[in-house]
This record gives structure tokens, sequence and C-alpha cells, in this order.
């Protein structure tokens, strides 16, 4: 009985993960570069399962009763379904801005060298990573006189003020953390938090300092704006 | 396939002794999935909230994102379980406890991973008649000091290689003193290694499969509990608070090792979260690095269901103590 629920146990948390690689929702979770090791871990937890099932050994109808103490104390493979529950049927969306609010700016260690120019285009599309840091560290010198395109969630501020938003993440929602850049200018009316919006303008002098964290934020002073749907890698990495 | 066997079952057992087993597991499983559909309903409106759904999200990326580790670590350690003789071993570290302990915790560069998967590794080594002090020292360094971990400390600092330096000297250095501490003080009978009667006179094949699944829904089972925990502490401490020590330099050392082991982050990311905690010292970087992978919620879970309560609940916070002192010590030389 207990190796028939753990296979098909196993067989829930490889079918699950199965399904998030192949349904692109991974990305709600974890980066995409860590699709093909879900791919591959669910593939052997798969094997597991199936070889589990399929190995009736000669010794295991015997063992039935040395067992029948172990089946009194609680077996932790149950609490695998919990996760594997949650992802089925509830499906929890992307970090966005309770996340956000909670945690500070996080812009990482200033670049070593100079910031290089800005690719072509005009008006050219920038990670918030990419403004947020050209603005600080290089005080905007390499944003001068460029209209930008950026897009991620609104988030709202003391004061009245929104921030354009985006997560970044290393490997997993767990080690999430914002990159914040105040929204001045033509700001669009009636946002509200978590509201994707894609806008375009150019590099503003203002900074604020994030109240969590005491991190400066840039600010974008903003001529156009339109509301986006959230794109479905939410997050930067 | 299961039916290629039954002349070789043996028939002498009498069916009642399985039939007493409470009307089973198999069929609670298609209970608790069929329950969970019909609630889904319920549950998706009980859910809403946004500390709610951030706890969820948090939850199940900590499992998600493990989840390949804890695969990596249970099949190797089903391989030393089930193909690996003791000898070898025995023939591999140095008979002596005192040197089989920091040639343990160098060992731990060629395990590329993160701390979930470290475990049942250590696990089966103890199994397997290593000594549990040489154990742990793997245990606990081969998750900070691996090659991938190194590399993603080196690209998160740029222009501060010292960092990766001080992060491998400061971890090699607190796994060794823990395994010499565990030698000097640790008690056998804290130590609680589950036996795997079930592996014992199976073919190699049979007892891989069966250590495999057995170490999988383990560490997955107690990786949930740890995840379950990271993500309320992570939604519930406000890091407002921990920034609010960032100046102060013996607190903020102290208040980054404690948010190691609140965010339970995996050692490949936690370089990349220390680097944006630009208003702390390097220092206290440092210790968030080197507590990180081996002191956290999600791994005192693990290590609780791998070596039993009693051990976990003296281990974890002694590695704190040793960890944040060697991250001090280290950080003093060469930061």
């Amino acid at each position: 009985m207990r190796r028939e629920l753990h296979a098909l146990i196993l067989t829930l948390v490889g079918g699950t993960l199965l399904k998030l690689a192949f349904t692109g929702d991974y990305a709600r979770y974890v980066k995409p570069g860590v699709r093909p090791l879900l791919v591959a871990a669910a593939v052997v937890v798969l094997a597991i399962a199936a070889a589990t099932l399929r190995r009736r050994d000669r010794r295991d109808h015997a063992d039935g009763d040395g067992h029948a103490h172990r089946h009194s104390r609680f077996d932790v493979a149950w609490l695998l379904l919990l996760p594997m529950l949650v992802l089925l049927l509830l499906a929890p969306p992307a970090l966005g801005s309770f996340s956000a609010a909670r945690s500070g700016t996080a812009l990482g260690a200033a670049p070593a060298s100079d910031q290089p120019p800005l690719p072509e285009g005009d008006p050219v599309r920038l990670s918030m990573m990419d403004y947020a840091s050209r603005a600080v560290y290089d005080n905007g010198r390499s944003l001068a006189g460029r209209h930008l395109t950026l897009s991620g969630f609104v988030l709202p501020g003391d004061g009245g003020t929104w921030y354009l938003t985006r997560m970044v993440i290393t490997c997993c929602a767990a080690d999430a953390q914002p990159i914040k850049v105040g929204l001045t200018g033509t700001v669009p009316g009636r946002l509200k938090a978590n509201d994707w919006i894609q806008v375009t303008g150019s590099y503003a002098t203002r900074k604020d300092r994030d109240p969590v964290n005491q991190e400066p934020i840039p600010y974008l002073s903003v001529e156009s704006s339109t509301p986006i749907p959230a794109p479905a890698r939410q997050y930067e990495s | 396939m299961t039916t290629t066997e039954p002349a070789t079952r043996p028939t002498a057992t009498p069916a009642p002794a399985r039939r007493r087993l409470r009307p089973g597991a198999v069929e609670l499983f298609v209970g608790v999935l069929v329950v969970a559909v019909l609630l889904r309903g319920w549950l998706v409106g009980a859910t809403n909230s946004a500390r709610v759904q951030t706890w969820l999200t948090i939850f199940v990326s900590i499992v998600i994102q493990a989840t390949p580790f804890v695969v990596l670590g249970t099949v190797v350690s089903a391989a030393i379980a089930a193909l690996v003789p003791p000898s070898f071993f025995a023939r591999a570290l140095p008979r002596r406890p005192v040197l089989a302990v920091p040639v343990a915790g160098v060992a731990g560069v060629v395990l590329p991973g993160c701390e979930c998967g470290s475990v049942p590794i250590a696990g089966a080594l103890v199994r397997r008649g290593v000594t549990p002090a040489a154990a742990l020292a793997f245990l606990l360094s081969a998750p900070a000091i691996n090659p991938v971990v190194l590399v993603a400390t080196f690209v998160a600092f740029p222009g501060r290689p010292q960092m990766v330096v001080a992060r491998l000297v400061a971890s090699l250095a607190a796994s060794v003193v823990m395994g010499w501490l565990w030698l000097r003080l640790g008690r056998t009978e804290w130590l609680r290694v589950p036996d795997r009667p079930e592996l014992a006179g199976l073919g190699k094949g049979a007892a891989f499969v069966a250590a495999c699944r057995t170490d999988l829904v383990q560490a997955g089972g107690y990786l949930v509990i740890g995840g379950f925990t990271a993500a309320t502490l992570n939604v519930a401490v406000p890091q407002k608070l921990l920034h609010a020590v960032g100046g102060q330099p013996v607190l903020s050392v102290l208040a980054l090792g404690f948010l190691a082991v609140v965010l339970s982050i995996c050692s490949e990311a936690d370089a990349f979260v220390a680097a944006s905690l630009t208003q702390f010292s390097l220092t206290a970087r440092l210790a968030f690095l080197v507590v990180g992978p081996m002191v956290d919620a999600k791994l005192f879970a693990m290590q609780a269901g791998a070596f039993g309560r009693r051990f976990a609940v003296r281990f974890a916070p002694a590695t704190f103590v040793v960890a944040v002192l060697a991250a001090v010590a280290v950080g003093a030389v060469l930061l």
C-alpha cells in the first residue's frame, strides 16, 4: 500500500511539473532557465513511480506485517499533495505589488565599468533594470536626449506617486526583488495597483529614496502610456 | 507488467495481515483529490487576498525550484545506498575521524547543486558507515563551495573577487569546525537516521528504485514543511525592520544572518540577493552567504526529517553561531 501510494504521489508530482513546463506557467514561479531542469526532474520522478509500480518484488507481501507499525505514523509523503494541489487548482499568480511594496528597490552592485551607449531605436525599449541602473549609477548620462519605453506593473507610493515596477528573480519567486521607477509628467489617471502599463518618455533628474531600504528610485518623465496585458514572463531575470 | 511474476510470489503469507492496514492509502489519496477538486471554487474565493496569494506563490516556488535538486540528491543518495559498497568510503576517507572531517568538507566541491540535494546524500553516507562528523561537514560545505555557487557569487559581485574567496574560506572553515565540534560534543543518541529494512535482501536494481522512492517522498515531504515555514516568514517578517539596523556593525551581521534563515533562498541565488543589500557591510553580506546554505527554515525541516528532531534543534543553532563567527573572522581579514 505504502509503495502504491508513493507511486501515485510521485506520478502527481511528475505530471504537475510537466504541465507547468509545457504550459509556460512555471515562469510565474521560477526563472526561464529552470525549465529543462523541471522536465528532467519530472521524467526521473515519473520513471521512479513507474519502476515502483512495476517491481512487485517477492518480499513485498511477506513484509506487509512488519510495516504495520509504521503505518500508524504519519507519512510525510502526503505533504507533497499540498503544493501540487495548490498549483493545479489555485495556480497562484506571479508576484505583484504586494511583494514589491514590502521590499526595497534592488539595483544590485554598481557596475564596474561605464554604461555602454544605448542601442539604436526611437523610442528605445529598455528593461527596468537597465533604465534604473543607467539613471542611478550614471546619472542618466547615457539616457540623455532619448525616447525610452518601459513596461511593468504600477505600485502606489506615498503622496500619490506611482512607481512602475518589475520583479527581478534569480532562481525563484522566493528571491524576487523589485525594481522601481517613479512616474512623473503625463501620468495616466485612474490607475490601480498591479495594472500593467507601457510608458514612453525620457529621463527625469528627480530621485526618491525607497522607504523600505533607502535606496534611490529614479524617475521617468512620461509622455504617453498604454495599458497592456500582463506578459507571459512577468519577471526580469 | 505486474502479471509476469505472480508465479514466483510466495503464497504462504496470509492475506489478512495486509487487510488489517486500514482501508487503503490509495483510496484515501483518491478521496483527497476528489474533495479538493470539489472544493476548488471555495478555495479560490478563500485565498484571493494579496497576502495569501503571495504566500502561495512563494510556497510553491520554493518547492518547484528545489525539486530538481532534491531529485538529483535522492538519485545520488540512492546510488550510494544501493550501488556503492561501504568499503569504498572506508578506503576513500582517512581512518581517523579528525582527518576525515576536512577531507569530507573539501569533497563538497564536487556536488553541483543547492542545499536540498545534500541532505539526503549526507543521510545515505551515515547509513553507509561514514563517520557522522564527516558526513555533516559534507552536508554543510557542499551547497556553499561547489563551482556553480562560486561562479554565481563571482558574477553577483562584479569587481570584488575577494567575495568569492571569502565565501569559500568561511564556508569551508565553518563546515570543518562543525564536524570537529560534533566529534567532541556530539552524541550518537541525538542522531536518528532511520534504517531501511525494506532495502535489505533486495537485488541492486530493486534496492535502487526503493531507495529513490523512499528518499524522494521523505525529502520532498520535509521540503514542503520547509517551504511552508519559509513562505510564512517571508510574508510575515517586515523587511523594513532588518534594513533599520543596516548601519550598526554587530547588529547588521546578525540581521543578515537571520534574514538568510528566514528567506531560505537557494544557495545558487543568494549571492544576487546579497549583492543588492547594498546598505549592509560586506562582512554582513558574507554572513548572509555563509549562513544561508547551512541553516535556514527550509533546511531545518529537511535536516529534522533526515536526522531526527533532537539532532536538528541542537545542530542548527550551533551551525548558525559557527557560521556567523566564521564570516566575521574571514571578513575581518579578507574584506
